[in-house]
């Protein structure tokens, strides 16, 4: 659907490319440089995303944000007709335009299987995978009558519904009764007025034309491969690519001004989780090491992971720092978000400020209060998406997975989730909260809290959340991506190195040896401690950890491990704070404990105030 | 950098204004171009499919499911009553056969010879949509609806609760900057859109329920109370299918917060005017914000000129006003002075694009860009 696909472009006469992301909130936009023979991000600017009146036209922010870049590069990027200046030619317009989106919103889908903890289980999968959210799974044993099934489908007016059930020569009846529930239900699209329901049936191959018998031409069919083929095996890439494919067609269509934004890009316009997804990957795949990376937006949390190889990608739609923010308070509850915040607030006037947050989404924390306030709410973000993803992320080969009849009525127990907290090698942070926290030392923090890494783990962010934009620049002109990303998009913040072990107050729970160029320190660390030593980007500290029994630093309880710790703008840090990760719950000792974690990681220094007009 | 872009919400004293008026599936329009509506005129109809009742009839006549359409009594198409006999197995030799009748009626819409089941379809539901606005029929769009034009005084609120009502403008609170407490509604704000002046309160929505009140406007309200009478937390702000018995508006936000004194003095000057309201909020792609319309009546068309009806082209610039929406001035309204271009660090510690606000105090305070709208209209 995207003509700037046939575009064609020679890598060697790209010398300034102009880039942006479309988040629900913000566009942001960078500018790439040929500088000395290599390519450079110079210059960054952002505007608020414009999909409502009075401009009501994704473009418009995006005029914004590349204007910004361009006043800050010395550089013209917008003509008088408000449109890219192409190509460049002094300090004059740019070679190529890219762009990520993000801006329509969710998918919102609906999906039907015949055994909820079979085919719709799969079906589920392929969805979320597909970067979906969720509305309401619909199956033959979900304790719902017929009539009040159908109801669900009317009222919910989902993007696109996946329909699968029945193996491939198994039994028919069941998948066409569903079809028999949906077809009825009429469903309306929530987009639009002309297009038709898409429908994916993703079920018994063999049930096809039976299926298709039933729906008539109100809905748009889709048949792909049977995302379960055989009892023992799922094959979900068929009936994802088919959700990608829609939902570029239909629901990223639906924001305002998006085919103007398609006429304008050199390359094809990439959902910005599909992005992101594909430079974790790029990373991964290149050191040969498992990775996590995590997009916290303002509408979703996007979590991203590759272990033993294997790709996962989970879209936390309800999930995220502005239109949904009040949706974390109500998940995670406020005394979960307060355990995080050292400064005494007023639990009512919190209450109100989420939801003016929600209200106003474009909105940044003025005062270090609010700001306290925010990151304790990021933690929550982060921490239940990374549960979302944890549950996702089952074991999985690829995109097909193995397993006995005996898993298959217990799902829920049989598939173990691959991702381990202990084999993770580098945690990667992405998105506004992280990106542009004030300090780095907050970022560290953030990631440590919410994602709970244990044994030792590389944290790192993405230095002015460019990650997107460089996920499709790899696609047009891959030489530029990498070179961009090596040298000015990850920022290495340090180590963190934390035992698998239950908290036991006034235990000691690990002893430790550094050794490194500029680090030579030993000690003992009673539960609840965390300890940061200084230790520089490119800098490596041998760091030999001792474990009480009970604490585990991945090669046994007890067992001594010796790890080479990475330093970064943060440095290393150990942490004896337990895993699971449990505050105290008596009051005056939790807020004695989190001050002194503040104090140690230097997570709030005084700031110097400019505002004084 | 200048210019900076941040939208803001409409308060217009006479505007040429429009509502698309939309079937959800198509049927017919009622009036034509030209025709002058009122705002609950029914202006288009249509019928929606009735609810399905699935039957099993290869179950309860113990039949397999490809002998099912042999044993129907009747075909796809034909109605069918309480009582009818549905279908009718043909038994062991003309013997022992079993029947099944209809629990409801409606039309038989499909017999599945794969599953043995049969769709039964209820009568069509009617569905009508009004006027909204009373004005002239600006478009007819066949088959799904109208356009209506008039024009109107125009407020947008930042968040509401409830669908679309209709009523006399009445005021409960005498200053924006008075809370709307219980005490203040009585009987007489039956039916009527009840202006309140800062934070609406629990009780007094309570009591607006049980006055019948159409809907109720003020300044702010708080988290706490509208928990309370959802009965849940609210997620995201996507409203308006809520039933609590009357429709809200919160022109400002959550908290105590006054009414905009433009927006008070707008409402106070069309008191005792026929509105319609919408509390209906989408704040996410497709941005939708509640709004109060009030059609001129002829002593205003008469006596004012109409305020330039192109919308703002949201640029912030040196003299325009506006407000800030994000602690700790929040609620705070002025416009704008100073636009410094470079970044500065702000008390959080973060680097942002900032502007200075002379308040209407005259007290000058440095902002971030992203913490102030527009007051438009």
């Amino acid at each position: 659907m995207n003509s700037a696909a046939e575009k064609k472009l020679d890598p060697d006469q790209i010398n300034v490319i102009l880039a942006t992301d479309c988040g629900s909130t913000t566009t942001k936009a960078i500018l790439i440089e040929k500088v000395n023979g290599e390519y450079r991000q110079t210059y960054r600017g952002e505007a608020p995303t414009t999909v409502e009146e009075p401009a009501a036209d994704v473009t418009v922010g995006v005029v914004n944000a590349v204007t910004e870049v361009g006043e800050l590069a010395g550089r013209k990027l917008i003509d008088e007709n408000d449109e890219i200046i192409r190509p460049a030619q002094g300090d004059t317009g740019c070679d190529i335009y890219i762009s990520t989106s993000s801006a329509g919103g969710g998918l919102q889908m609906m999906v039907a299987g015949v055994v909820r903890e079979m085919s719709a289980a799969s079906a589920k999968r392929a969805a979320l995978g597909a970067g979906a959210i969720v509305m309401d799974t619909i199956c033959s044993n979900d304790k719902r009558l017929p009539h009040e099934q159908i109801q669900r489908i009317r009222e919910l007016r989902p993007d696109m519904i996946l329909l699968a059930g029945g193996t491939d020569g198994g039994t028919q009846k069941h998948v066409v009764q569903l079809a028999e529930l949906i077809a009825p239900a009429k469903p309306q699209p929530r987009f639009g007025g002309t297009y038709k329901m898409p429908i994916i049936y993703a079920g018994n191959q063999e049930a096809i034309e039976l299926v298709e018998d039933v729906f008539d031409e109100d809905v748009k069919l889709t048949s792909v491969a049977n995302v379960r083929p055989v009892l023992e095996r799922e094959n979900l890439a068929p009936a994802r690519d088919a959700i990608h494919d829609l939902f570029l067609e239909h629901v990223m269509a639906h924001a305002p001004g998006y085919n103007k934004l398609i006429s304008w890009a050199d390359a094809p316009i990439m959902p910005t989780p599909g992005a992101v997804g594909n430079i974790l990957q790029t990373i991964a795949e290149r050191q040969g090491i498992n990775a996590l990376g995590v997009d916290i937006g303002g509408a979703t949390t996007d979590v991203f992971s590759v272990f033993d190889g294997t790709f996962n990608r989970t879209v936390s739609a309800n999930l995220g720092m502005s239109y949904s923010i009040s949706n974390v308070c109500a998940s995670a509850t406020l005394p979960m978000i307060l355990r995080w915040v050292h400064l005494d607030m007023d639990p009512r006037e919190l209450q109100n400020h989420i939801k003016n947050k929600m209200i106003r989404p474009t909105t940044i924390p003025q005062t270090r209060e609010a700001l306290v306030f925010e990151q304790a709410v990021a933690r929550e973000a982060l921490r239940l998406a990374y549960v979302q993803h944890k549950e996702f992320a089952t074991t999985l080969k690829g995109v097909q997975q193995q397993r006995t009849v005996g898993d298959t009525f217990s799902q829920a127990t049989s598939g173990q989730s691959i991702v381990d907290n202990m084999k993770l090698n580098l945690l990667v942070g992405s998105g506004g909260v992280l990106s542009h926290a004030p300090n780095m030392h907050q970022t560290a923090a953030m990631m440590i809290d919410a994602f709970e890494p244990e044994g030792m783990t590389v944290l790192a962010k993405d230095s002015i959340f460019m990650m997107p934009h460089l996920g499709v620049l790899a696609q047009v002109h891959p030489a530029a991506a990498l070179q961009v990303f090596e040298r000015d998009c990850l920022i290495y913040l340090g180590s963190c190195i934390a035992p698998r072990g239950f908290y036991r107050a006034g235990k000691t729970c690990f002893s430790y040896q550094i050794t490194g160029e500029t680090l030579n320190e030993s000690g003992e660390m009673l539960c609840g401690d965390m300890l940061l030593f200084p230790l520089a980007e490119d800098e490596w500290a041998t760091v030999t950890v001792e474990p009480r029994r009970g604490y585990d630093f991945g090669e046994g309880s007890g067992k001594r491990v010796e790890f080479k710790a990475r330093g970064g703008t943060v440095g290393l840090v150990l942490d004896a704070r337990g895993r699971p990760l449990m505050v105290p719950t008596d009051e005056s000792r939790h807020l004695a404990e989190l001050n002194s974690w503040v104090e140690e990681l230097k997570l709030y220094p005084e700031v110097i105030r400019e505002l004084t007009p | 950098m200048t210019q900076a872009y941040s939208p803001g919400l409409q308060v217009r004293r006479r505007t040429l204004h429009s509502s698309r008026r939309i079937l959800p599936i198509p049927g017919d329009v009622l009036v034509q171009v030209g025709e002058q509506v009122t705002a609950q005129q029914i202006v288009a109809q249509t019928f929606m499919p009735g609810d399905v009742t699935p039957i099993n009839i290869a179950n309860q006549i113990s039949v397999a499911p490809s002998e099912v359409p042999a044993c129907m009594l009747f075909k796809e198409g034909d109605e069918v009553q309480v009582g009818d006999l549905l279908a009718r197995s043909k038994g062991i030799f003309g013997f022992f056969k079993s029947e099944t009748k209809a629990k409801t009626a409606g039309t038989i819409e499909s017999i599945s010879h794969v599953t043995g089941q049969v769709i039964l379809r209820g009568a069509p539901l009617p569905i009508q949509v009004q006027a909204y606005q009373a004005g002239t029929v600006k478009e007819v769009i066949p088959e799904q609806g109208v356009v209506i034009e008039s024009e109107v005084t125009f407020l947008q609120g930042i968040l509401g609760i409830g669908g679309e009502t209709y009523g006399t403008i009445q005021f409960a609170c005498q200053s924006k900057d008075q809370p709307l407490t219980e005490e203040l509604l009585d009987e007489s704000m039956q039916g009527k859109i009840v202006i309140g002046g800062a934070r609406m309160t629990g009780p007094a929505v309570k009591r607006g329920i049980e006055l019948g009140v159409a809907a109720i406007v003020s300044g702010g309200m708080d988290d706490e109370d509208l928990k309370e009478i959802l009965g849940y937390d609210l997620g995201v702000a996507v409203t308006g299918s809520e039933h609590i018995g009357t429709t809200l508006i919160i022109t400002e936000g959550f908290g105590d917060i006054a009414m905009a004194e433009r927006t008070f003095n707008l409402l106070k000057e069309r008191e005792g005017a026929e509105a319609a309201v919408n509390g209906t909020t989408q704040i996410r792609a497709g941005v939708l914000r509640p709004e109060i319309v009030i059609p001129l009546d002829e002593t205003m068309t008469a006596a004012t000129s109409p305020e330039e009806t192109e919308v703002t082209s949201g640029l912030l610039e040196t003299g325009v006003p506006v407000r800030i929406i994000r602690d700790p001035y929040f609620g705070l309204l002025g416009e704008v002075g100073e636009m410094p271009t470079e970044l500065r660090t702000l008390e959080s510690g973060s680097q942002s694009r900032v502007l200075e606000v002379i308040l209407h105090s005259g007290e000058k305070v440095i902002v971030p860009r992203a913490n102030v709208e527009l007051i438009e209209g």
